[in-house]
């Protein structure tokens, strides 16, 4: 039975590494930026090194397992202790790291060095999307994963992109440098694309900086690096870059978009409209904690469906989402959402799931609230 | 490769040294029945007490891996859901660091200090009771938070802040105390084993004739009284911040989520040598035993383990490369850690150059020696790796970073502990482990072990972040072989209770001097070691060490 269970395991091994021999990605990708290049040049200097010198030692080791077997006789010898040859161990490994950390260092200050960039992006860490910001261009926009819920759940076939697609990847153009200002909006996030050799922390309280400048056009995915909750593995990266004149089109074309979505603030929505359009803002930002159902996870997360102290309080419940619950998981909403989908989610929420309020909040409310 | 076990070693200056055992039998009066154990001041007693502690929390902590590597045998969500996930990985991490590793050399260094320094007990037999029986408490409650409402701590077994705090499940505060009173624990525990090192060395006994596992372990109990502390600092802070309405590390009240990184590492890269430098002890004491050889460059590896023990307080911001440290800090501590690969090197050359022109047998033991030398350097190549710091922005919080940090816990630690189980079970149980069951879970264990961690390198530097319960489908062959090599690593673990339960059953007698190489003071005693020894120190004035 014992033996049965090695062969198994072994055939099993066998078959599943020659499968993945077959396919690529066995070693860190080289990239497409000049410090990707470097990284990965680096990353395989130390890995020949590592590789040279386990080949010296443990064939030293071996031999000796092999050569002073006692079973073949071996009579041990009587020295130990040699200053010669335990100065020569300690200084050549020294000397070989010396001549390691020239280029190591060499390519950290030039990964450090953010200034001159000609694009700045705001990334906010939210659990657990991407919020991307063009800085000076008035342009923000969530990333959520885009991968539906029955593949993960396994009911659908898995696409090609599984859990490294998004609605909306963060554009952005080849050939020029890009700074990319990192922070969170609850916990820690991690910024990674590896073909871009990016991968910074998004720390609450701080703003972090790196840079990159993507030589080729395409698109290149990564994923939050840290662990940030319980949907950590659902919130990719993906970025797309394009040449500068496909970009410029895009950029205008965004604009134009962010504009329209934000209109109608002064108008009169009706109740239909504004649960419409809450269901959608609902389901992507609001659902990953208090579930599609609206009954959340307590005592984390609370439920919304049925929750009598919201649906007594109308001015309580806009607070909670305009600026958020200090000292609690749930985020101020007031800067990531125009006053359309904020008045729009709450409406939603408050004649969802049978939450019969009624209630409706107009976009001028919210306006008047945030921008008095 | 048959085991050379000796005929019937002569008793060498034993029965000059232990007292007679007729002289103990009337001493033999203590309790009968549970209270004996719950009561127990000896340390043989007490160090049993921790093994057997360490060997039910590798085995619950090892379910949790199970449950773990199940999910992830397939991409997609197939057994369990992302929350429970969490809870799995980071009491994992949690149980196998405080509960299985650390408790595990605390009983070998119950047991075997004493023997191998010649004294009768350890310095504060009451303390010891008291630092044993705090932990299976504080293991019961950590483990009692999973049945809590919200459930048990899921932010990974670093519990970084804010997740930890701000966005913790409302049993945190439970996991706080609990992880106290381990480290309360350890830190008697630590003061206990200094006292006894230092004053109960038999008369003659320099600090230099002692064995590297007495030196090794002399060295982690300095280190575990340094930064226990501040282990407990943070943890209290964290408290405050959940009950009390402070904001060490809340941004929104002021607070500095990176403070609380820097607390945390400033006592967990010395941690982990604490988990590793007694390993290195082991190791130095059993492969001269079976290369018949003297251990060469005694003197240098007590150095070695020192300078690694400075070292380590010297590079904790390497785990925090990605968090936005300015350039100056990310240099100081890339180049300090790489100076640790220098020691490190050093203790592996002189394992190497002890087994050169040696008289070598391969009895279970120095199996697992030997795995631990090889294996234990991969993980300090891929160490070497992860501390040049461009590079690190690659493998940082991937499966590279998990399979780097396994292969010296794993093949590392753990294959040192049962190392010494298998090295010392006959002085404990005066019976041999059945070798031929031992040479079964060596070699299961070792083809586990590879097949597990060995394809997380790939995965990390394909791209898969750790702590994720799905991952893309690029990295489905490398889970796969990983789950099937964590299940054979897994289940071959029952082979070594089996060894166990059987050597203590029964066996072949072991003599005094169970192994034929093996020249330290505990060898000297008969086996079983009687409960009570070297109730007259040795005189060990003009003894030649070594």
């Amino acid at each position: 039975m014992r033996k049965m269970l090695v062969l198994a395991a072994l055939m099993a091994s066998v078959t599943g590494l020659s499968r993945a021999a077959r396919a690529a990605g066995w070693n860190m990708p080289v990239g497409v930026t000049e410090v990707s290049r470097d990284v990965y040049g680096l990353h395989m200097v130390i890995f020949w090194i590592c590789v040279i010198i386990g080949v010296i030692v443990f064939g030293i080791m071996f031999y000796s397992l092999f050569r002073y077997r006692r079973s073949k006789g071996a009579q041990a010898a009587h020295f130990h202790e040699h200053t010669t040859v335990e100065v020569f161990w300690t200084a050549i490994p020294l000397l070989i790291l010396v001549a390691m950390a020239i280029p190591a260092t060499a390519t950290l200050k030039d990964m450090y060095d953010a200034s001159e960039a000609e694009l700045d992006v705001m990334v906010t860490g939210h659990q657990w999307r991407w919020h991307y910001h063009y800085m000076g261009e008035d342009i923000t926009f969530f990333s959520n994963l885009d991968t539906p819920r029955e593949q993960i759940d396994g009911t659908a076939e898995k696409g090609e992109n599984y859990l490294l697609e998004v609605d909306q990847p963060l554009v952005l153009p080849v050939g020029r440098k890009v700074r990319l200002l990192m922070t969170s909006s609850d916990v820690i996030h991690s910024w990674w694309v590896p073909d871009l050799a990016v991968k910074k922390d998004a720390v609450p309280g701080f703003v972090n900086e790196a840079w990159t400048r993507i030589d080729e056009p395409g698109i290149y995915r990564g994923q939050c690096a840290e662990l940030c909750g319980k949907d950590h593995a659902f919130m990719p990266v993906v970025v797309q870059a394009m040449e500068q004149e496909a970009f410029d089109t895009w950029l205008a074309e965004r604009k134009q978009e962010a504009a329209a979505a934000a209109s109608g603030v002064d108008r009169e929505w009706k109740l239909e409209e504004l649960v419409e359009r809450g269901e959608k803002v609902y389901g992507s930002i609001c659902a990953s904690c208090h579930q599609a159902d609206g009954q959340g996870t307590p005592p984390t997360f609370p439920a919304l469906a049925g929750n009598q102290a919201m649906m007594d309080d109308l001015d309580w419940h806009i607070d909670v989402v305009v600026n958020g619950v200090s000292g609690s998981a749930m985020a101020a909403f007031s800067g990531t959402l125009n006053p359309v989908d904020l008045a729009a989610v709450i409406t939603y929420e408050r004649n969802a799931w049978g939450n019969e309020t009624g209630d409706v909040v107009q976009p001028a409310e919210i306006q008047a609230l945030i921008d008095p | 490769m048959a085991p050379n076990l000796p005929p019937k070693a002569p008793l060498e200056h034993s029965q000059s040294v232990a007292g007679s055992p007729a002289a103990h039998e009337e001493e033999h009066h203590y309790r009968s029945g549970p209270l004996r154990w719950l009561l127990t001041t000896n340390h043989k007693e007490i160090g049993t007490l921790y093994l057997i502690f360490s060997l039910s929390m590798f085995l619950i902590g090892g379910v949790m891996a199970l449950v773990v590597r199940l999910e992830l045998f397939q991409p997609g969500l197939q057994m369990v859901q992302p929350e429970f996930f969490n809870q799995m990985t980071t009491m994992h991490g949690l149980i196998m660091v405080f509960g299985a590793v650390m408790p595990a050399f605390v009983g070998l260094a119950n047991w075997m200090v004493p023997l191998q320094i010649g004294a009768p007990d350890m310095a504060l037999p009451r303390l010891n009771n008291f630092s044993f029986w705090l932990l299976p408490i504080a293991f019961t409650l950590l483990l009692a938070t999973l049945l809590m409402p919200g459930g048990g701590p899921n932010f990974g077994w670093t519990f970084y802040a804010p997740l930890s705090t701000t966005y913790a499940p409302p049993s945190t505060t439970f996991f706080i105390f609990a992880l106290h009173m381990a480290g309360i624990s350890s830190i008697l525990g630590a003061i206990n084993i200094i006292a006894t090192i230092l004053n109960l060395r038999a008369p003659g006994m320099r600090l230099m004739d002692m064995t590297l596992f007495v030196w090794t372990w002399l060295i982690t109990a300095f280190l575990l009284i340094a930064v226990m502390p501040v282990l407990a600092g943070v943890i209290t802070m964290m408290l405050l911040d959940i009950n009390f309405g402070t904001s060490f590390f809340n941004a929104a009240g002021g607070g500095d989520p990176v403070l609380f990184q820097h607390l945390f590492w400033f006592f967990g890269h010395p941690e982990v040598y604490i988990m590793i430098l007694p390993a290195f002890g082991i190791v130095s004491v059993i492969v001269p035993t079976f290369a018949r050889k003297r251990l060469f460059g005694y003197a240098s590896m007590v150095y070695a383990t020192a300078s690694i023990a400075i070292l380590s307080f010297l590079v904790w911001a390497h785990h925090m490369f990605a968090v936005g440290l300015p350039l100056v800090a990310e240099l100081f501590f890339m180049y300090t850690t790489m100076l640790i690969a220098v020691p490190t090197g050093v203790k592996v050359f002189n394992w190497i150059t002890t087994l050169f022109r040696g008289s070598i047998t391969f009895e279970t033991p120095m199996l697992f020696a030997l795995a631990f030398i090889v294996l234990f350097t991969i993980g300090g190549f891929s160490g070497l790796m992860l501390a040049i710091a461009p590079a690190d922005f690659q493998y940082h919080d991937t499966y590279f970073v998990v399979a780097h940090f396994h292969y010296v816990l794993v093949p590392g630690a753990v294959f040192s502990i049962m190392a010494a189980v298998y090295y010392w079970l006959p002085k404990w149980t005066g019976h041999y482990p059945d070798e031929r069951i031992g040479r079964w879970h060596f070699w299961l264990s070792v083809i586990g072990v590879n097949l597990l961690f060995f394809p997380m390198h790939f995965a990390g530097l394909a791209g898969m972040p750790r702590r994720i319960p799905d991952y893309a489908l690029q990295f489905a062959d490398f889970n796969m072989a990983s789950s099937i090599g964590g299940f054979l690593f897994g289940f071959s673990q029952l082979l070594f209770v089996w060894v166990i339960v059987k050597c203590v059953r029964g066996g072949a007698k072991a003599p005094a001097k169970a192994w034929e190489g093996a020249s330290d003071l505990e060898w000297t005693l008969p086996s079983p070691a009687p409960l009570h020894t070297f109730e007259t120190p040795p005189d060990l004035r003009g003894f030649k060490f070594h």
